[in-house]
């Protein structure tokens, strides 16, 4: 019972943070199922998970998320949406129908043979993960550095126009040059 | 039906995914379509997590959503980027407007 109430809040806040009509407040709906999300996994004996989900789902994530929006602004949600709801409405339901179709319903534990400690799996069986995952967090870096750039175009100049101008910069200081050495 | 564990978090796992899915489909803020994008990975990192439950291999499961967790993170982190000199650069977040980067 107490599964089904954790995982019905945490659908709950998702609906919140899809309808939510400002950015910020669904950011913090967002938060809030990382949390529940992460109560779930340590009710599920997967504490180690648990705490990565609590502390970079509804930390990190969330403070980049707020730093992002206090940079970007809000924005007028009251825009028309890209589909017609109701056609989204079908899409959803018969996609949800048919995993609902497949994955339902589930009798567990086949092998409950001993398993090797977390250590062990994460360093020694899946070695090329954690290489994988060192990569991509040097990825997030370059992103975040992307994020924290000036801008130097200001808003009504489009990046082309910048380019052209200072590819006819370049152009008129080499013929200048030429010119330099004509007349020496 | 009986409703273990195992169903309870199989049903959630649709419910997150269909409320993602909808986002994807009907929102056109650039942050918000982030959003979206976080709550269907919630749903997959819930879905290992319960196959690892399921077939008594949590440990597997939980290197495996260490994995997830970090893709995820630097998804979001370069979608705010994204999004951050869309804003920039257009003005705008409105996802209908990124067809005028059209070279």
């Amino acid at each position: 019972m107490l599964y089904a109430l954790i995982l019905a809040a945490a659908t709950i806040s998702a609906i919140q943070a899809i309808r939510g009509k400002r950015l910020i407040t669904s950011t913090l709906w967002l938060a809030g199922v990382s949390a529940l999300l992460s109560v779930f996994f340590y009710l599920m004996r997967a504490p180690l998970v648990a705490v990565i989900e609590l502390s970079v789902g509804a930390g990190l994530v969330t403070v980049l998320f707020v730093f992002a929006i206090s940079v970007a602004g809000e924005e007028g949600m009251d825009q028309p949406s890209l589909l017609p709801k109701p056609l989204a409405w079908v899409l959803v339901s018969f996609s949800a129908l048919i995993l609902g179709w497949f994955l339902l319903p589930q009798t567990g534990n086949s092998s409950p043979a001993s398993e090797p400690s977390f250590a062990t799996i994460f360093w020694e069986y899946r070695g090329l993960d954690v290489l994988i995952q060192v990569v991509l967090i040097f990825a997030g870096v370059l992103g975040l550095l992307g994020l924290l750039a000036e801008a130097k175009a200001p808003l009504d100049h489009p990046m082309a126009d910048e380019f052209a101008a200072k590819r006819e910069r370049a152009l008129r200081e080499m013929e200048a040059q030429e010119m330099d050495i004509h007349e020496g | 039906m009986d409703l273990s564990i195992i169903n309870i978090s199989l049903i959630g796992v649709i419910c997150l995914l269909a409320v993602g899915l909808y986002g994807l489909l009907i929102l056109r803020n650039l942050i918000k379509v982030v959003i979206a994008l976080q709550i269907i990975v919630k749903a997959a990192l819930l879905g290992l997590i319960t196959a690892g439950a399921a077939r008594d291999q949590i440990n597997l499961t939980q290197s495996l959503a260490v994995t997830v967790i970090v893709a995820d993170t630097v998804v979001a982190v370069i979608g705010m980027a994204f999004a951050v000199q869309v804003r920039r650069r257009l003005g705008t977040l409105d996802i209908r407007d990124l067809s005028s980067l059209r070279g």
